[in-house]
């Protein structure tokens, strides 16, 4: 009892990546297409695919078995959610058999750079998101265990150091925000998450700051269009003042980044469906849960 | 399904069975996406949820229901305006909940 879940469940405290096919759905005569004797999976029938290893569990045949398990690959890759339908032998454009494909994605990550007060509020702002959450500053004396305790992880290290050694498992759903105030934290720490493939990448600093800074980065081989990825200064503009009103600030609108929102108005001012996908995205479980 | 986690670890340890809830399919309008997940023990105790609130008491029903009779089922909410005290979701929306023994 509970071996497949004892898996997943394993799985996801480890933050690895999964995905689990269960079949909700079996019509009895969907157009005639009556089922070969012994093909017809069980109800809550599954099977889970970790990454890199075989699959375990069966949904009752070897050919539909054949056909879910790819399409669990895809979902590991994508992860995206999603229901499909299959032959009773795994046809794919049957529709006796209807499976619950579901990715598990790892929690996104945020990296912040820079232990200052401001970091203290984002990094409980972003674990109530569910962010796995690194503070890193090269100095000892700020970036301390002690000042962050909600941080999943404190980093005694110079940006740069720090992203060629991690930033290559950044990604589209993750972020960078830097708070360093610093110029020359800022610019390693900023062209450091510039080349690597993470989603979001904000800056801390008043809008002559900014420009500043954008000339340092231009000095250091930036590009415009690089430029360009940068949201500075940091945040969207609702009147924060205080460090956890800025850590919303900045939250939200790396949850607009995320979901592909050019402007952000209240809801009562705009139209359309609320829940309406980013174009040409696929809808999936943004945040794993 | 992570955030129901502990609770189910701690029901199994005290040996409440449980049943699993989880959204797998939402048309039009819904509050939760595909993959949310509530938990009910054999007592009806609840973690987690399938939406903002509206459907919740029928999945505990549905839930209860699934664990005398061991069997899984695929329960479709809707707009509930035909019958009056039918659950249903105020937005407009339909979830699909698919409610099994977590036994597996």
């Amino acid at each position: 009892m509970s071996e497949l879940f004892a898996v997943l469940r394993d799985c996801l405290r480890a933050d690895e990546p999964v995905a689990l096919a269960t079949v909700i759905e079996v019509s009895g005569d969907a157009g005639g297409d009556a089922a070969p004797p012994g093909a017809v999976p069980s109800l809550g029938a599954k099977v889970l695919l970790r990454h890199g290893q075989g699959a375990l569990g069966t949904l009752g045949g070897p050919e539909l078995d054949r056909a879910v398990i790819d399409d669990l690959r895809d979902a590991l890759e994508s992860g995206v959610t999603a229901d499909r339908h299959y032959g009773w032998q795994g046809q794919a454009r049957g529709t006796s058999v209807t499976v619950f494909i579901e990715a598990f994605n790892p929690p996104p990550r945020m990296v912040i750079f820079g232990a200052v007060d401001f970091t203290k509020a984002l990094v409980r702002v972003a674990k109530v998101l569910g962010y796995r959450v690194t503070v890193c500053d090269a100095r000892p004396v700020f970036a301390t265990r002690a000042r962050f305790p909600d941080a999943d992880e404190v980093v005694v290290d110079w940006p740069d150091r720090y992203l060629a050694r991690a930033g290559a498992r950044l990604g589209p759903g993750d972020a960078v925000c830097v708070l360093t105030h610093d110029a020359k934290f800022d610019v390693p720490a900023i062209v450091g998450a510039l080349a690597t493939q993470v989603g979001y990448i904000g800056a801390m600093g008043s809008r002559r700051t900014k420009e500043d800074r954008a000339q340092r980065l231009r000095e250091a081989g930036v590009s415009e269009g690089e430029l360009a990825r940068l949201m500075a200064p940091i945040g969207l503009d609702i009147g924060a003042r205080t460090p956890e009103q800025t850590a919303v600030a900045i939250c939200a609108e790396i949850i607009a980044v995320r979901s592909g929102r050019a402007t952000v108005l209240p809801l009562r001012d705009a139209s359309g469906p609320i829940h309406r996908a980013p174009s040409g995205r696929p809808v999936g479980v943004p945040f794993g849960l | 399904m992570r955030g129901v986690l502990a609770d189910i670890d701690r029901w199994q340890q005290s040996g409440h069975r449980v049943a699993l809830a989880r959204v797998v399919g939402v048309i039009g309008s819904g509050p939760r996406e595909a993959g949310a997940t509530m938990a009910v023990n054999d007592e009806g105790e609840v973690a987690g949820s399938v939406s903002g609130g509206c459907v919740e008491g029928a999945v505990v029903a549905e839930a209860l229901e699934v664990l005398t009779e061991s069997r899984p089922r695929l329960c479709t909410f809707g707009y509930s305006d035909e019958e009056a005290f039918a659950v249903g979701l105020t937005c407009g929306g339909t979830i699909k909940v698919f409610v099994e023994p977590l036994d597996w």
